[in-house]
Formats: C-alpha cells, sequence, structure tokens
C-alpha cells in the first residue's frame, strides 16, 4: 500500500542539495508535448458515462469536493451553513454523500471545526497568505500555524510564484518544507501552484515535481482567484507528475483541480482522466479533490434528476 | 434602337435566364431550432421530413429530444431575469419591432403558410395579416396589463393595499397543431409580452413556420433565449416539459382538448404544481382574442403599506 508522502524520497536527495541541482534535476525533466497533452485530455472528455455509472461517479464526486467559501464577506453564520450543508447535502436525500471537506480562510477555521464536529468531515484551511504568497516566511509559518491550533486538518498553502517564475526553485523548496514541518503529523499539506499563473506546461510539471519532492501531500492547480483555473490538460500533466513520482518513489501523492469546474460533466471528465492516468487507486476522496462551490449544486440536481427521473431546478438547491 | 431589335433583345435575355434556371443547382435550407438566440441542430442530431397538405416533401426539420427541452429550459431561465426585469415599455417596443420585421418577412410567410396549411395564396395572406396585427395588439398590452391585473385595494384598516402582476416565470407552450402560424403567434405573444420567457413545442405536422418565426425573432433585437422553438414529437417532448421542476407553467393548447396527452401532461406538470392551461376544444384563432391568455400566466403579488400619521407631529408616510 503506497505511504503519503515524508521527507524527499533518498532516490532524489542528490536532487535536492543545491539551488543548481535543483535547477538542474527540474529543467532536465522532459518537455511537455503540448499539442498531444491538449488531444489525450479532450479526447478523455468525451466518454460517455450513463446511468448507473454516472450514478456512481455522481456519488463519488460529491464525496471529493473541498466546499470552499474564500470571501473577504465570509461570517460565522455563512460558514456554518455551508457546513451544514456539507454534512447533508441534499435535505430531502440523505443517501446523498458528504463532502470531504470544508474549505475556508485560517480565521474562519476555529468555526467550520466547531461546526463539523462528529461528522467526519475535514477542515481544510487555506494560509501562506493566500492567494497571492506575497508574504516573508515568518508571517506565513505564522498563519499555518493558527489554522492548524484552530483545527485545520488540511492545510493549502500557495507557493511563491514570483520565485518560482524567476528560477529561485530552492526558495520555494524550503517554503514548502518549512511549512510542511509547521503542519507536522497534525495537517496534511496541500500545494497550490496557481497554474494559470505558470505560463507554460513545462513549468507546471516542473512545479509538480518540486513541490512532491519538498513533502507536498496533495498538489493542486489553482487559487480560483485569477482567470484560468483548473483545466483537463493542467491536470492531467499534474496526474501523469504524481503516477511517475509513485513509480519512482512508492510514495502516492493527491491531486486536487479547483476553481471553474461548475458542471457535473465536467467534474465526471476529470474523474475519467483519473481513472485513465493514475488509476482506481486515486478514485477516493484521500487522494482526489475537487475544489469548488457551485459545482455541488449541479451535482445535486443532476442526481435527483437521476433518481426521480424529472429533471430538477435551481430553486430545489440552497443557494449560497 | 428599332422596336424589333428591342423585342430580339428581351427574348435573348429570358432564354438567358432559363439556361440559367436550369443550370442553377437548387440551394435547400437546413431548418435548426432556435434556442438561446442561437440555431443549434437537435442534440439526438435527428430530422424528420415535414410535408405539404399534398403530401409533397417540403424540407426537413430537427426531430427534437428531451435534452433538446432541457438545453432550452436552461436557456430560458437564464434570459428570465433580464427579460422579466426590462421595463413594460422596452418590452413593447421590442414586440413592435419582431411586428416589423414580420412584415417585412410576409412573402416568406405567406408561402409557409400556404404550404404548411394548403391554403390559397389570397387566404394565406389574410392569416399572416391577421398574425402581425395580433402580434401589434399585444405589443400594446405590455405597459397596460398591470392596470387591469393589479392595482390598490380597499382594506379595512390604515393601510395602502397594492397588487401588481409578475411573470409566472419559464413556461413551456404547446403550439396549435393545426393554425401553425396565427395559433402559433396567439399563444406566444402573450406569454412573452407580460415578461415571462417560453420553450415553445412547433406544430408537428407543420413546423416550418415557426422555424422562420425564430429567424425573425433572432433580428429583432429580443434576447436570446426568451423564446426557444423545437420542433418534433410532442408527445416526446412535452412530457419532460410538464415534469420539470425549473419550468413554472405549461400551456397544453397544443396537446388537445380531452386526449390522453393533454392528461398525462397535466399530471406530471401537477408535481411541482406548475401552473397549467387548459386546452379549449375548437379555438378560433381568427376572432379578437382577449386578455385571458395574458393574465393565464400572471402572479399577483400584493404589498401592504401603513398609512396615517406617525405620532403626535401628524407627519404621514
Amino acid at each position: 500500500m503506497p505511504t503519503s508522502a515524508s521527507a524527499p524520497a533518498s532516490a532524489f536527495v542528490d536532487a535536492t542539495a543545491s539551488d543548481s541541482a535543483l535547477r538542474r534535476f527540474l529543467h532536465g525533466l522532459p518537455g511537455v508535448d503540448a499539442v498531444g497533452l491538449e488531444a489525450r485530455a479532450a479526447a478523455l472528455g468525451t466518454r460517455s458515462i450513463k446511468t448507473t455509472a454516472k450514478a456512481y461517479a455522481i456519488d463519488l464526486a460529491i464525496s471529493m469536493i473541498d466546499l470552499t467559501t474564500l470571501e473577504g464577506a465570509d461570517t460565522p453564520g455563512k460558514v456554518r451553513a455551508l457546513c451544514a450543508k456539507g454534512a447533508h447535502p441534499d435535505p430531502t436525500d440523505r443517501t446523498t454523500p458528504r463532502v470531504a471537506a470544508i474549505c475556508v480562510y485560517p480565521d474562519m477555521a476555529a468555526t467550520a471545526k466547531e461546526a463539523l464536529a462528529g461528522t467526519g468531515i475535514k477542515v481544510a484551511s487555506v494560509a501562506t497568505a493566500f492567494p497571492a504568497g506575497r508574504a516573508a516566511l515568518p508571517v506565513k509559518l505564522a498563519d499555518v500555524r493558527d489554522a492548524v491550533e484552530a483545527g485545520a486538518d488540511e492545510i493549502d498553502m500557495v507557493i511563491d510564484r514570483g520565485a518560482f517564475l524567476a528560477g529561485h526553485y530552492l526558495k520555494v523548496y524550503e517554503e514548502i518544507v518549512a511549512v510542511k514541518a509547521e503542519c507536522g503529523d497534525r495537517a496534511r499539506l496541500k500545494v497550490i501552484f496557481e497554474t494559470g499563473e505558470l505560463s507554460t506546461y513545462d513549468n507546471i510539471r516542473r512545479a509538480s515535481w518540486l513541490g512532491m519532492l519538498a513533502g507536498a501531500d496533495f498538489i493542486k492547480t489553482s487559487t480560483g482567484k485569477v482567470a484560468v483555473n483548473a483545466t483537463p490538460p493542467n491536470t492531467l500533466l499534474m496526474l501523469e507528475a504524481v503516477r511517475d513520482y509513485r513509480a519512482q518513489t512508492g510514495i502516492q501523492i493527491g491531486v486536487k483541480p479547483a476553481g471553474g469546474i461548475r458542471s457535473t460533466k465536467d467534474a465526471i471528465k476529470f474523474l475519467v482522466l483519473v481513472n485513465e492516468t493514475v488509476g482506481a487507486d486515486w478514485l477516493d476522496n484521500h487522494w482526489f479533490r475537487f475544489g469548488a462551490s457551485s459545482l455541488l449544486n449541479d451535482l445535486l440536481m443532476q442526481r435527483q434528476k437521476l433518481s426521480t427521473g424529472r429533471y430538477s431546478g435551481p430553486d430545489y438547491v440552497t443557494v449560497d | 434602337m428599332s422596336e424589333s431589335t428591342d423585342v430580339k433583345q428581351s427574348d435573348a435575355k429570358q432564354s438567358d435566364a432559363k439556361q440559367s434556371d436550369a443550370r442553377r443547382l437548387s440551394v435547400f435550407k437546413t431548418y435548426k431550432l432556435y434556442v438561446g438566440g442561437k440555431f443549434p441542430r437537435s442534440e439526438s442530431g435527428r430530422v424528420y421530413e415535414v410535408q405539404d397538405s399534398k403530401g409533397t416533401w417540403l424540407a426537413n426539420a430537427p426531430l427534437s429530444s428531451r435534452k433538446d427541452a432541457r438545453d432550452a429550459v436552461v436557456a430560458a431561465r437564464k434570459a428570465f431575469g433580464p427579460w422579466s426585469g426590462a421595463t413594460a415599455y422596452n418590452r413593447g417596443q421590442i414586440l413592435y419591432r419582431i411586428a416589423e420585421m414580420l412584415e417585412g418577412r410576409r412573402d416568406q410567410f405567406v408561402r409557409d403558410v400556404a404550404d404548411a396549411e394548403g391554403l390559397s395564396k389570397s387566404r394565406a395572406a389574410a392569416v399572416v395579416d391577421a398574425a402581425v396585427d395580433r402580434w401589434v395588439w399585444y405589443a400594446g398590452w405590455t405597459d397596460k396589463i398591470a392596470q387591469i391585473a393589479g392595482g390598490g385595494n380597499p382594506v379595512a384598516g390604515p393601510y395602502f393595499n397594492l397588487s401588481t402582476p409578475e411573470p409566472t416565470g419559464v413556461v413551456a407552450v404547446v403550439a396549435p397543431q393545426d393554425s401553425s402560424f396565427l395559433g402559433l403567434v396567439s399563444v406566444l405573444a402573450p406569454v412573452i409580452a407580460t415578461g415571462n420567457t417560453t420553450v415553445v413545442v412547433a406544430s408537428e405536422k407543420s413546423p416550418l413556420p415557426a422555424l422562420t418565426l425564430g429567424e425573425v425573432l433572432a433580428t429583432s433585437d429580443l434576447p436570446g433565449g426568451v423564446v426557444n422553438i423545437l420542433t418534433g414529437r410532442a408527445a416526446e417532448i412535452a412530457p419532460s416539459l410538464a415534469a420539470h421542476q425549473d419550468v413554472n407553467a405549461i400551456d397544453l393548447t397544443g396537446a388537445g382538448a380531452g386526449t390522453d396527452l393533454a392528461r398525462d401532461l397535466e399530471i406530471a406538470a401537477a408535481d411541482n404544481l406548475k401552473r397549467v392551461l387548459r386546452p379549449s376544444s375548437a379555438t378560433d384563432w381568427t376572432a379578437p382574442q382577449g386578455t385571458e391568455r395574458l393574465t393565464a400566466f400572471l402572479e399577483t403579488k400584493t404589498v401592504w403599506h401603513p398609512t396615517g400619521s406617525l405620532g403626535a407631529s401628524g407627519s404621514a408616510y
């Protein structure tokens, strides 16, 4: 059984020894065939998933959602309402699975933890000066500490894209290592690359490896705060990275596409990508998540359609 | 130039025209649905043959599936906010504009209606004129219906009590089967005049006037999605519209009075308390229509507001 990430795997100790060694390693990764990647993602998006397979996919997708609210206007009441929704997504049908986690800002983590007590739903908290990540390391670490102490089970950190794009890979690496140390055994670490700001597929592959070497438990596409968020090609590329990493080290790492996934159809396309790229080992909310808010409503409407035979409408799900 | 050469020249021109007619390949039209302001093919890819009253093949029309109905409802729901929120005056202007465009396409509609219903050119022209006039008539009602369907109510207390009519929402319309154009206009115009958005299931036998109407609507300032036109079998499409939880009302005119289809649709519509307009037998579409169809898809909102003085100062609201 694959284990969770702890320290950089022994095979790659040399790669992270110095800035130049890390650069050599990351730039030595094979280049991405952009046309092939997009064609593959598009081809997998045409699979027809119907009837019982669709019902399974919808329930699986619901159970993989990190139900998210990351607004300046978040109030304790809103967070509690979201937690209640996560625990019973469809109050008219108690067979609906619960979501995987509720994702909030650190100051709301305690509220969410309290509201979710006894449900088994995790509290995920963004940290490290989310979403820009523009703060000094001690500030970022304090942010993480606050979130963990407030009861967060999972920390979603952002990498320093400025440093990454400037080629200071070791700085990014050390930051992730420090945050990982701060999380300790108490929280799983998701590392957000903000793929929309990394410009190239090659950079996304490098960031994926960098994150995995530094001890990420999850690699995550985006914050949801920029124009381009999770796309099927980006996610496919990251899935290939975790597949290759496990093949070489035996360590399994999770993937979380976030932002811009709004319809059941999109979610099912991502599940097909997972199944076809890394296989059934990842078809579980311990290893794959959707960062989403409006997606849940669409999944619920599709679920209602499947169970009643009638098309549902937005009047029959909550307004978040 | 002498008279005889003139005649010869015009002969030559005529034979030229004949030759080019013979050589020209006919351009067949692909009729498509009108959904969300666009002209998609049916999601199912199916079409069916449309014949004129004598059984001659006219064209292929899309044979819609229930997924087309679902997509149309999504488009109609999206359009409902802006359309119901537009001022009544603005809606009226847009409906007038549609009437103007209908007038400009009069010849095409006369041909369509003559083919579809087996009428002579002059009878068909009368039907089209009546339809345009009816559209204008309903356009005039947009900013007047509130005065007759709402108003101040006398109540036994110190309150203003005001009722205003509001559109019901997304209305599914099963259009009349026999009167493919005048009947269609008579059921469609009143629904959108009051601010509802619609999904129309056109006459199964003669869908072409409805599809041509879609082309007119697309070029008349009417926001996409306010009217969505589906063609195909009413018995296939209408049940999913009747059961759809996001459709607020259904007009069963085209299902026919006393038919099994009308009964089944009414039962399916009961699940989410849809407002249902039941079909009446043998409506004469050429007769003037009342306001009944306008008020059928309106909800009344009543507001109570206290009146009288505010304390000792004597000032009032």
